[in-house]
């Protein structure tokens, strides 16, 4: 079923995350870094304020692909990112993806999520079964 | 300065991490993942699945009790001060469902210097209780300054 071909684009994922969206992903995923939580703490070791986790970044990769698949979560096989830069709340996240090789109901795409001009996920690739 | 390699090659007992329903719903909604399947177990089990089904990126949720005590281990001797996430792959295989039990393992690959800094590549392995693999997982860390 998979009309993709290499060259393609997926639709876009257009996501903000709010405020208090760190904590909610601290709490939700385990991770008690207070880098992400504590705008005290993240001043104190040199950054501007309260970064993204890595992970819920790659996350919103995962579901730009599972997005394609009509949600199934058995669609996404493989993903593969590099974190690069920081993320930030209170400001969009696009994720863009490229389809770089089609058939047998795979495709293998080359994925990038960006804040403005700022890539924060790049050298991604996803692998995804439609 | 040459890093401590000790540690390559080591794998840390397995750890289990119990599904529930309430993690899997809660952690969709933290990434913003509002199908059904994740939040209502009637919609998972019509789409085929047993119980509520996990979004493939709820493998952090389960791999990171796993994934604590290796990188605490003194003997990988990381400094977290200048440590940063630097890259991440999983692989996924079956479907992990609200009620699964996941044990995962963790096995330190390498310990390298690339440009002065420290690159530590763990790689994860977990499996639920039928033993079929639901993810296969290489973490690696980037250590500034060694």
């Amino acid at each position: 079923m998979s009309e993709y071909a290499p060259g393609d684009t997926l639709p876009e994922l257009h996501v903000i995350p709010d405020a208090g969206l760190t904590k909610r992903y601290a709490e939700a995923s385990g991770d008690p870094n207070p880098i992400h939580i504590d705008e005290e703490f993240a001043k104190k070791v040199g950054l501007p304020g309260c970064i993204l986790h890595g992970l819920y970044s790659m996350a919103q990769v995962a579901r730009a692909h599972t997005d394609v698949a009509g949600g199934d979560p058995r669609a996404l096989k493989r993903l593969e990112v590099q974190f690069r830069g920081m993320g930030f709340p209170e400001q969009e996240i696009v994720v863009t993806s490229t389809v770089r090789e089609a058939g047998d109901g795979r495709i293998v795409t080359d994925t990038v999520a960006a804040q403005g001009d700022s890539r924060i996920i790049r050298n991604a690739s996803a692998e995804l079964e439609l | 300065m040459a890093l401590t390699t000790d540690a390559v090659g080591k794998s840390w007992e397995p750890v289990t991490f119990e599904v529930e329903g309430d993690r899997i719903s809660q952690y969709a909604s933290a990434i913003g993942e509002e199908n059904p399947v994740h939040h209502d177990a009637e919609a998972a089990q019509a789409a085929g699945f047993r119980d509520l089904v996990a979004p493939p990126m709820f493998c952090v949720v389960y791999s990171s009790p796993a994934m604590g005590p290796a990188i605490l281990d003194p003997e990988v001797e990381m400094n977290f001060a200048t440590m940063v996430h630097g890259g991440q792959v999983f692989e996924w295989g079956e479907p992990v469902c609200a009620g699964d039990e996941i044990t995962t393992t963790v096995t330190c690959k390498s310990i390298d210097e690339r440009g002065g800094k420290g690159f530590y590549v763990f790689e994860s392995v977990s499996a639920n209780q039928d033993g079929a693999q639901t993810v296969k997982a290489t973490w690696t860390n980037i250590v500034r300054g060694v």
